[in-house]
């Protein structure tokens, strides 16, 4: 049965790795085939079954036992578990897009450097603030390069409560340092900071980001919101909810910034609704982005 | 002075500090009380406290007996931010000098996970800081459970604060509670961070979160003055049964401050409940030390009280203000919307949009015209 796609494992049936199969269910050029659990209970590999995928709570070694090995795993269990199973993954010659907050490998923002690792063995998906704030922080980046860049950037992410997982909530600490790092070392920004903030309001709040940026006063600022416009829809390409709720807002130099411009930057992230509600837009981002590095991952496999 | 009630329970308070951890090293207390403005009040500060003036601010509060000085940016600790503001000294050397000029009284200092991290804790421990303070959304407290269990394991006091108490019913208060207590905290304050509750709410409050958690940790409670009930919140709160009591001399604090510190000692002594402060030296430290260092009066106004009629989040005061000032528009608006969008603490980036929104609002209206 070649489709002449690639074959892809979701490992984690959770509401992740749920609503990433429904993405992968769409694409072109991978065939999720597999739907790996460890409960045999799990409503997301019945889900998986119906959906046509073999679905097993047999957990990753089942996975490694078969003849037929997939070409890409998407985990979307968690850190500790992905530690474990990168080097058994690495050495079945399996690729792996990693959504847990691992960072085994290198760090992918599919609009800003989604091309630079298509080759390597692991790639890590930061965290749903960063997929939803450092394409911005690049896009301003980018527009200031020629004066001096980005000296400070930080981000804040509000969430809604119901969207946010036991994973997030144990150890939101990993989610400020990881997303904080990636606004530096993708973002472009020399320091980086991120706050995440979980609202239980109801009906429950559609995902929010707010970035901020310190810039040179030389920079020319119709250059940066030309950049952060193009980014915005390079995004659009595959989070269609993904949209500036305003146009970006300029504050002149002040003692507070050492005399730098401060660009501040409002996004909303509503989720395409495929598992997830659409005010799940943090966790939409990440299945997103996700399968979009995934089908870059096959084209470059071909 | 002290004033006797023919009710005789209106004196007696069924817990009190002492009765829970003994007379150390304070003598006996009835309530243990924290003056919080040199974290609460860092947002009335616009957060540009300097380092003299913390070191005379606790040097006073010290002298006159006040026996836990909390001390942070007003966002906790890591706050120092655009969305915050910046802060003019870097916090964690305003605990190292809180620490070294304090000589009876304990720093606390206060950190909000998804602001601060583990890493900021360890370093106000070593600058001295001896209670850790861990504030959450009032429904959100699973997201302290790793914060609390590293501060036990470095030997910090710890204290729970469940913000914007005002918006959950008791159960539900007691339920996060107990989540706190489970992982490590000792103390859980009820924190109308909004300064929207009305005495028997506190009340209620209060005592269902002492019924859940009471034989394992004490109960505390924060007031904001809001709509003008920080002292009483605070007495009813106290004969519900918190030990730990947070208030700030001269209402030094976010939105129309915090309980006014002095009146409240002034009412316990009247109560006949020990808090081993002395009056006269705390109310000429307000006068002489505290008032100095406040860029005005904390006061019931129009933005203020906006705040505890809508139950909007104390901080967002100063940033609402700025937001009108910079778009031309009614900064009570903006409040009253971020009460409607049920806006929590942290979020002060929507005040901005909620400024372009009315911005764009009138600007439609204008041109219809």
């Amino acid at each position: 049965m070649s489709t002449g796609k690639k074959t892809a494992a979701i490992v984690g049936p959770g509401n992740i790795g749920t609503d990433l199969m429904h993405k992968l269910l769409r694409s072109d050029v991978i065939e999720p085939r597999w739907m790996i659990g460890v409960d045999p209970t799990s409503e997301g590999l019945r889900l998986a079954a119906e959906h046509g995928l073999e679905a097993s709570h047999e957990g990753v070694d089942w996975l490694l036992e078969q003849d037929e090995l997939p070409d890409l795993v998407f985990e979307a269990t968690s850190a500790y578990v992905h530690r474990e199973y990168a080097p058994r993954y690495a050495e079945a010659g399996i690729r792996a897009v990693d959504l847990t907050p691992a960072a085994v490998g290198p760090a992918v923002i599919p609009p800003v450097n989604g091309a630079e690792h298509l080759g390597a063995a692991n790639v890590n998906m930061i965290t749903c603030g960063g997929q939803a704030t450092i394409p911005m922080v690049a896009a301003v980046s980018r527009a200031v390069a020629d004066v001096g860049g980005v000296s400070y950037a930080e981000i804040v992410a509000s969430v809604s409560s119901m969207s946010a997982g036991p994973g997030t909530r144990a150890n939101i600490d990993e989610f400020t340092r990881t997303t904080a790092a990636g606004v530096e070392t993708i973002g472009g920004a020399a320091v980086g900071k991120a706050i995440i903030i979980l609202n239980p309001a109801e009906p429950p709040m559609i995902m929010r980001d707010t970035i901020f940026c310190a810039v040179p006063p030389e920079a020319d600022l119709d250059a940066v919101v030309t950049s952060v416009h193009a980014m915005e829809q390079a995004v659009q390409e595959y989070v269609p909810g993904y949209r500036l709720l305003q146009e970006p807002q300029v504050d002149g130099p002040s003692e507070a910034t050492r005399g730098q411009v401060k660009v501040s930057v409002f996004v909303e992230v509503e989720g395409a609704g495929d598992y997830l509600p659409p005010y799940a837009g943090n966790l939409d981002i990440m299945t997103a982005a996700a399968a979009r590095v995934g089908d870059e991952i096959a084209r470059s496999l071909r | 002075m002290t004033q006797t009630f023919s009710d005789p329970d209106l004196n007696t308070l069924s817990r009190t500090w002492s009765g829970t951890h003994g007379d150390e090293p304070f003598g006996h207390l009835d309530l243990r009380l924290t003056d919080t403005c040199l974290r609460d009040g860092s947002h009335h500060k616009r957060h540009q406290f300097t380092a003299t003036e913390v070191r005379d601010i606790v040097g006073a509060l010290d002298a006159s007996g006040i026996p836990v000085i909390e001390v942070t940016h007003g966002d906790g600790l890591g706050g120092s931010s655009f969305n915050y503001g910046f802060s003019r000294t870097p916090e964690q050397e305003l605990i190292a000098i809180a620490a070294e000029t304090a000589t009876r009284a304990k720093i606390a200092f206060l950190m909000l996970p998804g602001v601060g991290t583990k890493d900021d804790i360890r370093a106000a421990q070593d600058n001295g800081g001896q209670i850790c303070r861990i504030a959450t959304h009032c429904t959100e407290a699973d997201v302290s459970i790793q914060h609390f269990g590293l501060a036990r394991e470095l030997g910090l006091e710890t204290v729970g604060f469940l913000m914007m108490s005002h918006t959950q019913p008791p159960e539900v208060l007691a339920r996060q509670a107990r989540t706190m207590v489970d992982a490590g905290c000792q103390c859980v304050y009820v924190v109308d961070s909004a300064g929207a509750l009305v005495m028997e709410q506190t009340a209620d409050r209060v005592s269902a979160v002492v019924a859940e958690i009471g034989h394992q940790a004490d109960v505390g409670f924060h007031g904001h003055e809001n709509l003008g009930l920080g002292v009483a919140n605070t007495v009813i709160a106290a004969r519900a049964g918190a030990t730990q009591i947070d208030g700030s001399v001269r209402r030094f604090g976010a939105g129309a401050g915090n309980t006014p510190l002095e009146a409240f000692i002034g009412v316990c002594d009247k109560l006949g409940w020990t808090t081993g402060v002395d009056f006269l030296t705390v109310v000429d430290a307000s006068e002489d030390v505290i008032r100095p260092a406040m860029p005005e009066e904390c006061r019931l106004d129009r933005m203020t009280l906006m705040m505890g009629y809508a139950g909007v989040y104390s901080s967002f005061l100063k940033h609402a203000g700025n937001a009108a000032e910079r778009y031309g528009v009614s900064g009570a608006q903006i409040l009253l919307e971020a009460g409607r969008r049920g806006l929590i603490g942290g979020q002060e980036d929507q005040l901005i949009d909620i400024a372009l929104l009315l911005r764009s609002e009138q600007d439609k209206a204008a041109a219809g015209s």
